[in-house]
């Protein structure tokens, strides 16, 4: 057992938020405690309280919160202290780091001077051994060539490279504990597998606590010592990371290790005809260039890829980002300029301008990411889904549109009565449904379904996964399901490509590809995603997988 | 099923009903808000509430100091007195007040016309004179006059012309060039710039250089021309101030259309076949009208300032007409002996600004809810 003393512990925390809607508790009397040296994982579903529980414990709530009970640091109470002798605490002796590496870096300085800041702050140390010191930091972290890269500026980094020199930065100062906020949620999976061994490695190393919030079970098994598991501001359960896993007592734990997306979908009959096919197909930015500044950089991003998807069948597009799948997604709708040729059923599409391309949009729709960018904010729900209609059945009474509206809304498991509502009053599996009706609206041939899932809970997802899989059983569709996330795909596709940069690497039915991976590359994906192994040094063993 | 369903659909909570909420919660905001209807409603409707014309000169009262009991004062009476019966060509025997009358005796050398009254009645103080008593011999004659009462509660300014119905008056033009001149710049710069930035590529390169051509033009010296070919005109006013103004607003409306057109609803509505122009009336320009509030809002004041600015220069209003910014100027010029005269339009013109900015911030906040 990894634990020490405790040193941080959190007694009967409330916060409350003043909204328009009168004051929303968002966390209800929490109880844990963090022991010196050990993880402790804080899991939960969005909206479960478990980073306002660390927000409100460090006193970075929002202006409108506000938070009571005991926060207890080496006996003293963080809610209770002036906001200098915060400041000596926090960044110092508890620092955090955050899901976006983007947004958490200014922009405008080098992370060298970001990295000094914070040593030369607490440390009173001179410009010159700051430096050395964060050299040293870039250096533990694993930044390859740190002298060089002190001078980089945020945006020549990789997501991973951001997320290291922003645990570089939590790490300036010895701190006792580490709080870690899904720091690995926006990366993929083979740099999330990285930046865990880091921190793994470092906490071995420097011998800090952390506490690891994030809603991926996955994650906590193999890196945690400790689990709560917090649903609606509230703790269900506590206990012993392999305790949790092997007999969860709460029925809510149970249903989150439950959420797995399960089943496999069955590659259709070979009669079936082929409904999309493109070949060949390659999608060039250009980057830069222009009047003064020289010839453009040429950025292929999708280089050369052939597909044919047949009626039912669901087609796996896997690969990290950057790899071009959403693209090669979108360049088959015509929705970029491409180059190669795209047959919808026996019509070459690949040519077809706009108003061309109108009356086939029908047939082929898409289905986003972000449930939250791809609903107008502006619309009620029942104008969304029926907006297809405006286009395709301009002859429809607004009566009859609304009459259709209420029937896809119910095909996608929502209360019709909610159709005059505004997206921001759904959650976000509810706003993909209603992204989903929208696209089902028209009665498609073909969905592009553009990391669908990614964006939601377990819980959610696997409701969205078993939606998607009766909607295509019910219409006879055939899909395009890109994502990052091969559990999720594992259970949609029948077949799968794995792309990377631009490329196709390997393709083939579902299983094989699961099974017996053939190229390296898709080992290491594959790896990354379905180990089991834990990323703790101290236990290599592999935990025993859960029936 | 359904049909049951469709009878029962539920009210949501549009964006503009959430913002109106909040917006309501921000006091200031709110009092500004109150406090703009209030000046709306004073400049409309006040002009024929005053006693005073606007235009009427009252040559007895030039340049008076604002006061809250009636003109004329006690020790006005003589000296309005002794300039009418100057002008009557009479001597003034003596004079004497009962309440609200004079009575006086007048004599001359020789026969005084009845008519003289008139002269009485054409002075702003006296009212109502008439003859009480005549000598046989026609050559005196007691005269009697009410005295008018008169209210110049913001005085007067140096043509004897009432402040607070000019004061009022020029307000309803600020606000109608503010008004208008603001929804002349929002409508042009809505509608250029959602195109230049729905559009984009080439078009939005064009688009934006014309932009940047009419930016380089220096905004008086086009006043000044526009004044010497069409002379001086209101609507003149609202053209320059507004085609001056729409530059602002069609490069803040583009870069939001540019960035709204990255959004993944507006490449939804594009999946699902929908034309362009049905994506800039349902998405773009929807999307947009926050910003667009927020701007005029703020748009408002600007151009009243304008206004202020040209009229203060003497290239705006022309008399007899008038605006915050003539009298302002005419203000400025008396700032030494009579300070009302800049102080009553001064302050009126800027509470209003005040609650405009009040409001455009309330606004801000209330459309863009950001953690603050």
């Amino acid at each position: 057992m990894a634990g020490g003393d405790p040193i941080l512990a959190v007694r009967d925390l409330r916060v409350r938020f003043r909204t328009l809607d009168g004051v929303v508790e968002a966390v209800k009397g929490v109880n844990l405690q963090v022991n010196a040296g050990e993880t402790v994982a804080i899991v939960g579903e969005s909206g479960s309280g478990k980073s306002q529980t660390m927000m409100a414990a460090m006193s970075l709530l929002a202006s409108n919160g506000s938070a009571t009970g005991a926060v207890d640091y080496r006996g003293r109470n963080l809610l209770e202290l002036s906001k200098r002798e915060l400041n000596r605490i926090r960044g110092s002796r508890i620092s955090m780091i955050f899901q976006e590496p983007m947004t958490s870096l200014d922009p405008l300085y080098s992370i060298g001077s970001q990295l000094m800041e914070p040593i030369r702050r607490h440390r009173k140390l001179g410009a010159k051994e700051a430096r050395a010191e964060a050299i040293r930091l870039l250096d533990l972290v694993r930044i390859p060539d740190p002298q060089r890269r002190f001078k980089s500026y945020p945006y020549e980094l990789s997501g991973g490279q951001r997320q290291r020199v922003m645990i570089a930065m939590a790490l300036a100062n010895n701190p006792d504990i580490l709080i870690a906020d899904e720091p690995t949620t926006a990366l993929d999976v083979t740099v999330q597998a990285q930046i865990l061994t880091l921190l793994a490695e470092l906490q071995q190393k420097l011998g800090m606590a952390i506490v690891f919030i994030t809603h991926d079970l996955g994650i906590v098994r193999r890196f945690a010592d400790r689990v709560y598991v917090m649903r609606a501001g509230e703790v269900m359960e506590e206990g012993e990371t392999e305790q949790i896993f092997a007999e969860p007592r709460h029925s809510y734990t149970k249903m989150l290790l439950a959420a797995e997306p399960s089943g496999r979908k069955e590659p259709p009959p070979n009669g079936f005809p082929v409904i999309l096919e493109g070949r060949n197909v390659e999608v060039t930015f250009s980057i830069g260039g222009g009047f003064l500044s020289g010839p453009p950089m040429i950025l292929r991003a999708v280089d050369k890829v052939s597909l044919a998807l047949r009626q039912q069948q669901t087609i796996g597009i896997v690969g990290e980002s950057g790899s071009g799948k959403s693209t090669l997604g979108r360049a088959l709708l015509r929705l970029l300029p491409s180059e190669g040729v795209v047959w919808l059923g026996v019509k070459d599409i690949s040519k077809a301008d706009r108003e061309a391309m109108r009356p086939l949009r029908r047939q082929l729709q898409l289905v986003f990411q972000d449930p939250f960018g791809s609903l107008s904010p502006r619309m009620t729900v029942g104008q969304i889904v029926t907006e297809g209609l405006l286009v395709h059945e301009p002859a429809l009474s607004r009566a009859e549109r609304d009459r259709r509206a209420a029937e896809a809304l119910q095909e996608v498991g929502l209360d019709p009565a909610m159709r005059n509502r505004y997206p921001h009053e759904f959650s976000g599996g509810q706003r993909q449904r209603i992204a989903i009706a929208r696209a089902m609206i028209l009665k498609p041939r073909v969905v592009v379904l553009d990391e669908p899932t990614s964006a939601l809970d377990r819980s959610v997802q696997k409701q969205i996964v078993e939606l998607l899989r009766n909607l295509q059983s019910a219409y006879e569709l055939s899909y395009l399901f890109i994502s990052h996330d091969l559990a999720v795909v594992r259970a949609m596709a029948d077949y799968i490509i794995v792309m990377r940069q631009g490329r196709v690497v390997e393709q083939g039915l579902t299983d094989d590809i699961f099974d017996n991976p053939r190229e390296e590359y898709t080992r290491t994906l594959m790896a990354a995603a379905v180990d089991a192994k834990r990323f703790r040094l101290g236990k290599l063993e592999p935990v025993e997988q859960r029936k | 099923m359904t049909e049951l369903a469709i009878t029962h659909a539920v009210p949501g909570r549009s964006f503009w009903g959430d913002a109106w909420a909040r917006l309501r919660a921000n006091r200031a905001a709110m009092v500004s808000l109150v406090y703009l209807g209030l000046m709306a409603v004073a400049c409309i409707v006040g002009p024929l509430l005053v006693p005073h014309q606007y235009t009427t000169i009252y040559p007895d009262y030039v340049r008076i100091p604002p006061s809250l009991s009636p003109y004329p004062k006690p020790e006005m009476i003589e000296t309005a007195l002794g300039d009418v019966l100057k002008r009557m060509r009479v001597d003034v025997k003596e004079w004497r007040q009962e309440s609200d009358r004079i009575f006086v005796t007048i004599t001359s050398s020789r026969e005084i016309d009845e008519r003289n009254t008139r002269y009485i009645d054409r002075s702003d103080t006296f009212d109502d004179a008439r003859v009480e008593e005549k000598s046989p011999d026609g050559k005196t004659m007691v005269m009697s006059a009410a005295i008018k009462q008169q209210h110049f509660l913001f005085g007067t300014d140096n043509t004897g012309r009432d402040l607070l119905s000019r004061t009022l008056m020029a307000g309803r033009v600020s606000l109608a060039i503010g008004l208008l001149a603001g929804v002349v710049a929002v409508v042009i710069g809505v509608v250029y710039g959602a195109t230049a930035g729905f559009l984009g590529g080439r078009i939005d390169e064009a688009m934006m250089r014309v932009v940047d051509v009419l930016y380089s033009l220096p905004f008086i010296f086009f006043v000044i021309m526009l004044v010497v070919f069409f002379g001086r005109n209101f609507v003149l006013m609202f053209l320059a101030v507004g085609a001056v103004l729409w530059l602002d607003m069609a490069r803040i409306v583009r870069g939001q259309a540019l960035s709204i057109r990255r959004q993944e609803y507006v490449q939804a509505a594009e999946a699902l076949g929908v034309s362009r122009t049905g994506i800039l009336a349902r998405h773009i320009v929807p999307n947009l009208l926050g910003v667009v509030v927020i701007y005029m809002t703020l748009l408002v004041p600007q151009v009243i300032i304008l206004e202020s600015f040209l009229s203060f220069l003497g290239l705006g209003v022309q008399e007899p007409m008038t605006s915050w910014g003539v009298l302002i100027s005419a203000g400025a010029k008396n700032i030494g002996t009579a300070n009302w005269l800049l102080l009553f339009p001064a302050f009126f013109l800027v509470s209003t600004l005040f609650a405009l900015n009040f409001v455009g911030d309330g606004l801000r906040d209330a459309l863009d809810p950001k953690d603050r």
